[in-house]
Parts: C-alpha cells; structure tokens; sequence
C-alpha cells in the first residue's frame, strides 16, 4: 500500500468514525425523549419533521441561537477551554475501537480501526482520566460556588470510579494476556464472549461505565434540583450544548467499549459457518457491533427512566467499600483460576 | 521528522516547566504542570514507550494533578490572598533547587561514556517490560510495592477523624 493511498484510508476512516459518532450521539438525543415519552406513557418529540425526526437539528440551532453569556469575573480563555476538552476527549476514544475486521479492496487489505496500539485500553483509560479536567477547569472558570461544588462533586465520583474500573479491566486482562482492542476483540470468536469468562468484572465494568458518564443512577454532578445543574450552571448557548453533547458521545463510546471488552465486538456466534466472502462479513460484523452498541445505548436510558438517583454518600459507599473490594476480589479469584487451571 | 518532533516536545515542555514556576496563579501552574506531562509523554511515545507514556498520563496528569487541582481549588488560593514571602525564604528555595540542579547535572555527567543499546521495535512493549520488573528487578518492585501499601494506609489513617 502506498503512502498517500494510506493516507486517504485513514484520513476516511477518521472522518467516518467521527461523523458516525456525532450522528448517534445526536440521535441518541431524540432516542432518549422517546424512550422517556414511552416509560411515561407520552407521546414525546413528535413536531419536527414526521415523528419528530427532525427534533435534533432543531435543538442543535436553538442551541446556537441563544444568547452567548462569559461571566465578567471568569477567566476567559478557561472558561472556553472546559466544554472544549470535555467534547474533545469524548471524540479521541473513538480511534482504538476496532468497528470490524478488515475490508479487501483491489488487493488491499483496510483495517476498520483507525489505529491498533498495543495499549489499547490503557488509553481509553487515560483518556477517561482526561475528561475530569473538562469538568474541573469548567466548574473553576465559572467563578461561582455552585459551579466548584458540582465540579468537585463530578470529579470526585469520576475518581472514585476509575479505580474499579481499571481492577475490572485488570481482570479482563489477566484473561485475555493482551492489552490491544483488536487482539481482545479477535479473541473473542463464537461464543468466547470475555462475559462468560468474567462476569464480575463485567457488572462492576458497566456500574463504572455509568458512574464514569455521569447517566442516572449516577448523575450527581448535575441533579438539576439539587445543584441547580451543577459544574455547567453558568454556562449557555453551545458551551452548554458541548458539555450535553459530550455525555451522549461518552455514552456511544462506552456502550462501544463495553461491546468490544465483554461482548465479542464485531464477532457474531455461527458466522463462521455460512461461508460467506470475507467483506460480506466484514460488514456484517460492523452491523451486529452497531447493533450490540444501539442495545447498551438502549440499556443506558431504559436504566435512566426506571432508577432515582443515589445520594452523594451512598454513591461514595458503593464505589469504596463495595465496588473496589469485589473489583479486587475478582482479580484474586481469576488469577486463582489462572494458575489452576490453565497451565 | 523525529528530530522535529523532539524539539518542538522539548520546546513546550522547558516553556510549560517554566511558566509553572512564573505564572502567579497556583491554578494555571497546575495547568502548566499537566501541560509539562503531556510533553514528557510525547517523548515516551517519540522512544517507541508507549506504556510509559500512557502510564505517564494516567498516573501524573490524570490522577495526581486532579488531586493538586482539588486541594487548591478547596483552599481557594488566588493572587489576591497570596502570603508574602520573606528574602530569608526565597533565598533558601533557591539554593535548595540550586543543589538539586547540581546533583542532576553530577549524576547525568558520566552518561556520555555509557553504552546504548541499538533501539529495537520491542524496547517499549508492555511484555518485555513486565519479563523484566518480575525477572531482573522482582526486589525492588515487591519493595516498591510495600511502599505504596504503606503509603495507602497512612493516608487512611490520617483521613479518618477520630481514632479510637
């Protein structure tokens, strides 16, 4: 392959993922109001456009007309630069997911990942950890006591649940003796889901993975009733859409992670045996993984309707005293079987 | 093209390193710091580290800069309520930064004459890493270990309010 044909392919699949990204978490908009409608026997967004499709552009432009406000006190520059690394990070994750195996085209072979690093989920990781100053930087900036409680509230839960979100994946990884997204993805064939093989870790992945995403049962940094919005109150116009926006993409991205670590990724049981050509089910496997990221983004909201949120205590409690001991419990018991079992 | 990219890593991370010290704010120096962290980890990733890049990341500027970032933010330091500072005390901050860029400078002075290995695609990778810390430095990092177990009890203790 030469260069510039190298180029162009990644600079595609960039493009793709990227657009692919702001198209769902977009959508993801619109699915949340109807699922809500639905949990609450309404109707939901139903004006723009036939059954209300057209309801996201039109927030997107109320969210640009409105009036833009920098509080006077604020540092400026700060105060622009808290939305812009929260939309960012969440953008950035998107590179070390493998969407499927590989296309062959003309007698090339195009990877459907932007890049495989050999540390793969170290960097989602350390991306996660990035985030937090989106927040932090934020909330500071407002200059405005809410807005530094609620970004102290935001950061330390997003702390607090990293921690056994990195055991779960310690575990993962003591099982799948790889670090890279694609090999854990390759691995995972038929029905070698990581889920049968670490159901613990996968509980306390995806409690992280709500915590770490700010959803309900975990939304603390916001609760609007409580908090007056939290870290975001001083912010309008599209900083404030950055900052929404940003939660539906983490959302996508997670959802994709969790597919990818536990669920077999683009792998569908049986597919192996229809002998089908190797692109067919090349494509094949991006639309069972789109399909398991459309079930989690489902699962997200349909917990968000049915669960009230905890309180900032009992939130603390859970991440500590419950979630780190079994997280660290969990890696005990797998290197136990390891070293049993399998040598 | 690496070399280009070693200078311009290098550049931001002398200029950030320097404006944590000159900046009044202790809020943009922590941001400086973690500015300083992500150039260090560029140069990781330029070396072909890229676990000690990433592990860069998420220990110094996605963990212990969060925690500078709260204790600041709490004890709401600012330019306006920052305490002056006598000569007497500026004068040994100096000369103890002084002896330390003394000692860095000693210790690196004989790295000149010391053989380097021919870099290798593997050198970074995360296997020869962990062979190496549980073969040849297994001491050490069991030692290390302890350390932090240490560490983590201390900062138990002194969080918690009353002792029985």
């Amino acid at each position: 392959m030469g260069i510039s044909l190298f180029i162009l392919y990644k600079v595609i699949l960039v493009v793709a993922v990227f657009a692919i990204s702001l198209v769902i978490a977009m959508y993801s908009t619109y699915a949340e109001r109807k699922v809500a409608a639905f949990m609450q026997d309404r109707l939901g967004p139903n004006r723009a456009g036939p059954f209300g499709i057209l309801q996201p552009l039109a927030d997107g432009v109320k969210m640009f007309m409105k009036e833009e406000i920098i509080p006077q006190v604020s540092n400026k520059f700060l105060f622009i630069l808290g939305p812009s690394i929260a939309m960012f990070t969440s953008c950035i994750t998107g590179a070390v997911i493998p969407w499927g195996t590989s296309l062959h085209i003309a007698g090339h072979d195009f990877t459907l990942q932007v890049t495989d690093i050999n540390i793969g989920i170290l960097y989602v990781m350390a991306i996660t950890s990035i985030g937090v100053y989106g927040i932090m930087i934020g909330g500071w900036a407002s200059n405005n006591k809410y807005s530094l409680l609620g970004a102290l509230r935001a950061s330390s839960q997003m702390i607090s649940y990293e921690v056994a979100m990195g055991l779960a994946i310690i575990a993962l990884v003591m099982t799948t003796g790889t670090l890279s997204l694609r090999d854990i993805a390759a691995q995972q064939t038929g029905w070698h889901w990581n889920l049968f093989y670490q159901p613990l870790g996968f509980i306390i992945f995806l409690i992280c993975a709500f915590a770490e995403t700010n959803r309900t049962p975990f939304d603390l940094p916001e609760s609007d009733s409580e908090l007056i919005g939290g870290y975001h109150t001083e912010y309008s116009s599209m900083k404030l859409g950055f900052y929404l926006f940003a939660e539906y993409i983490n959302m996508f991205i997670s959802s994709a992670i969790i597919s990818t670590l536990y669920f077999g990724g683009y792998n569908m049981p049986f597919i192996g045996r229809l002998g089908l050509s190797h692109n067919l089910e090349a494509i094949l496997g991006i639309v069972f993984l789109f399909a398991k990221i459309f079930f989690f983004i489902f699962f997200f909201m349909w917990v968000r309707w049915t669960v009230p949120r905890f309180r900032f205590d009992q939130l603390m409690n859970l991440g500590w005293k419950i979630l780190i001991p079994l997280s660290i419990f969990n890696v005990a018991i797998t290197g136990f079987i390891i070293l049993m079992f399998h040598r | 093209m690496t070399v280009y990219l070693f200078a311009i890593l290098g550049f931001f991370a002398i200029l950030s390193a320097l404006m944590v010290v000159l900046t009044k704010n202790p809020i943009h120096s922590i941001l400086y710091l973690v500015l300083t962290f992500f150039a260090i980890a560029g140069e990781y990733v330029l070396l072909n580290a890229q676990f000690l890049a990433i592990v860069n990341i998420i220990v110094y500027a996605g963990a212990i800069m969060v925690l500078f970032l709260f204790v600041v933010m709490l004890l709401n330091l600012n330019e306006e309520t920052e305490p002056h500072k006598s000569v007497l005390r500026k004068l040994i901050a100096v000369i103890a930064a002084g002896l330390l860029l003394v000692v860095l400078v000693g210790s690196l002075k004989g790295a000149d004459n010391m053989s380097i290995k021919p870099f290798s695609q593997n050198t970074g990778l995360i296997e020869n890493l962990g062979k190496v810390l549980f073969n040849d430095f297994l001491l050490p990092f069991e030692v290390s270990a302890v350390l932090f177990l240490a560490a983590m009890v201390g900062a138990v203790m002194l969080g918690k309010k009353d002792i029985k």
